[in-house]
């Protein structure tokens, strides 16, 4: 089915019924319980994961496919939310145009881009990228202020007079799909839980499946193995007849339009943008998650953006306070000393407990979290069968 | 005229005269030897007739089109395919993909954006890929790791892609060095059946005389960058300035 083999099409499925079912996936504890603070399933960092999942995603096609490590990507999904808010200043507050000005946007600058940067390759390529994506964080927060509205960044003002909208004299525009706001929600209580389901969660979720969904097709494709070919052994790919420059810009532009698409999506969630989007700690970011997912694989990093989103959104939540509360149960004296033990890796301290998680991962799970989810697998498999076996040969006894 | 015309090339790197002025014909559906000692030249000439490297001087025709000036993948695509002296495989895949690669390259040419077709569907891809590994013998090694086989199964599978591709002309640099005396009578095998078989024309450097005398039809001897003889190979065994280039004045 869809051109994917039984393999793929789990997967989609798998992929497919999570991120439709995340709102309760993602608050698994009751509302007054002292674990509501773990519940990730509000509308704003469930678009997070899901729009960090695509810029990923699209990373993970430049990156895993060719090997070609870009450290400068956020300046696409920058470039691709500035296209953005433009079109929704402008012309539409309709999300759509508006996502598809910030994938037009971001490609035409990967292309210029990735026609200077693809020159070179292995760490100079790295360097060149991450040279363009600080001189455009550069430009965005002086130089091209008229465009990009400099350190401050672009809103939607009661000022902005769309083309394509008919708003009362004063009155802010808004991001929508044909009229439905994006930040609308449908709350559902069922006892003491409380699951929300956002319109721009959902919008984004489709369009992340959409970008999945390609990514398979691009991954099993005659391109993608040119591509793996590329990361393989460039000198057999010249001497096979095979040009690797333009295999290696069209993946790269690709990969650009991905952060593009990303970068559109953000916009119609928050109607904002500011330049620390291009700042290269973003570009770093993604490739923290890709790595951190599974380099190479399909799944990987949508689940390292989740990872990473996750700590970042809710382990910085807790404080010296939360922690007190929980150890509350121990003698003062411990108390204290377990929480001054704790309190590092919490907070604004989250960092640290990202950089022990990545080297352990990188260190034992070259693979990524997803070579960890196929240990635990086959240790299953084994340990069943045996089991199988013991109990096969018990009545022989 | 032969399939490949090298006239007068010429290669100097800083003070080094890599190769003055050499001449050579190779004829269409032969098996030609390029041997002699070590720093005569020969990989520098063969880097030359595939585009790494771009003579100083003279000319490299195939087929009556100059090569000079292409790169290696323009080149590949007049129909000149190249072996290596380490076998270079796409590692990374599987046996079956590192066969398919040459495929497309042949049908679809050097870029072509097939993005969204699967490709365990192009089944005239499959098949041919299928086909090839039958020949070289490689067939139950289909989703093998092409990096976890063995030296001599890597160069057959080289040898194999090259193949696929349907070069008229087929470049093999020192095709047995390294490998143990089986693996190179396989080898020596392999070539003669591919020479027999099919309509291609096979230039060979090499060191080990055992494999030169079993395959060639012709032999240039290169020495200090120049062609020393080029003759029938069972003149070239007693040529006495063979003997003197490789075995030095006095032992001569």
């Amino acid at each position: 089915m869809l051109g994917l083999t039984k393999k793929d099409l789990q997967l989609m499925l798998i992929v497919t019924g999570l991120t439709m079912l995340a709102p309760f996936i993602l608050n698994p504890f009751p509302e007054s319980s002292g674990m509501a603070q773990f519940n990730a399933g509000y509308p704003d960092l469930m678009q997070r994961f899901v729009i960090f999942g695509i810029f990923a995603i699209g990373f993970n096609l430049l990156f895993g496919l060719t090997g070609y490590l870009s450290f400068g990507h956020a300046a696409f999904l920058g470039v691709g939310s500035y296209g953005a808010i433009w079109m929704m200043k402008l012309v539409s507050l309709n999300v759509i145009p508006a996502i598809f000005m910030g994938v037009i946007v971001a490609g035409i600058f990967s292309v210029a881009v990735g026609y200077i940067c693809l020159r070179r390759s292995g760490i100079y390529f790295s360097i060149l990228t991450l040279a363009i994506a600080q001189m455009s964080y550069a430009l965005a927060y002086s130089v091209l202020t008229p465009i990009t509205g400099g350190e401050t960044g672009l809103q939607i003002k009661s000022t902005d007079r769309p083309l394509l909208s008919n708003l009362a004299e004063g009155e802010t525009g808004r991001a929508n799909l044909f009229g439905m706001d994006m930040r609308q929600s449908f709350e559902l209580s069922i006892g003491d839980w409380l699951f929300t389901f956002n319109v721009g969660y959902y919008i984004a979720a489709v369009v992340m499946l959409i970008a999945f969904y390609v990514s398979i097709r691009i991954f099993r494709s005659p391109f993608g193995l040119m591509l793996r070919a590329i990361k393989s052994n460039q000198t057999r790919m010249s001497y096979t007849g095979l040009n690797p420059r333009p295999h290696t810009l069209a993946a790269f532009v690709i990969s650009g339009m991905y952060a593009g698409l990303a970068g559109g999506l953000l916009v119609a969630m928050d109607t904002q943008v500011g330049p620390e989007r291009m700042f290269w700690t973003a570009s770093g970011e993604v490739v923290l998650m890709t790595i951190l997912g599974g380099v190479g694989t399909l799944i990987g990093p949508v689940l390292g953006a989740g990872v990473i989103k996750y700590m970042e959104n809710i382990l910085s939540k807790i404080n010296k306070d939360v922690l007190h509360e929980w150890f509350a149960f121990m003698p003062d004296g411990l108390e204290d000393f377990i929480v001054f033990l704790v309190y590092p890796f919490i907070g604004k301290g989250w960092h640290l407990t990202l950089g022990i998680l990545f080297m352990l991962v990188v260190i034992f799970l070259p693979g990524g979290l997803v070579e960890g989810g196929q240990r635990i697998g086959k240790w299953i498999k084994n340990r069943r069968k045996a089991k199988d076996t013991g109990a096969s040969t018990e009545p022989a006894e | 005229m032969g399939i490949l015309e090298v006239k007068d090339v010429g290669k100097r790197f800083g003070g080094l005269q890599a190769l003055g002025d050499v001449n050579l014909s190779v004829k269409e559906n032969t098996v030609h030897a390029i041997i002699g000692p070590n720093g005569a030249g020969k990989s520098t000439l063969l880097n030359c007739l595939v585009g790494k490297l771009i003579p100083d001087t003279g000319s490299v025709m195939f087929d009556g089109q100059s090569v000079l000036g292409r790169t290696p993948h323009e080149i590949n695509q007049m129909g000149i395919s190249r072996v290596f002296q380490t076998p270079e495989i796409f590692g990374d895949l599987t046996v079956m993909e590192n066969m398919m690669i040459p495929c497309f390259a042949k049908r679809d040419g050097a870029f072509r954006m097939r993005a969204v077709e699967d490709m365990m569907r192009e089944k005239d891809i499959v098949e041919k890929a299928e086909a090839m590994l039958e020949d070289m013998n490689m067939a139950d090694k289909h989703h093998m790791n092409a990096a976890s086989m063995s030296r001599g199964d890597k160069r057959r599978l080289e040898i194999g892609m090259c193949l696929a591709q349907e070069p008229r002309l087929l470049l093999l640099d020192e095709p047995t060095a390294g490998m143990a005396r089986a693996d190179t009578n396989n080898t020596i095998d392999l070539l003669k059946q591919i020479s027999d078989e099919r309509d291609i024309t096979i230039a060979i450097i090499e060191h080990d005389m055992h494999v030169v005398f079993s395959l060639a039809q012709r032999i240039t001897v290169l020495a200090q960058g120049t062609p020393l003889v080029e003759d029938d190979p069972e003149n070239i065994k007693g040529h006495p300035k063979v003997r003197e280039a490789y075995l030095g004045e006095t032992a001569a």
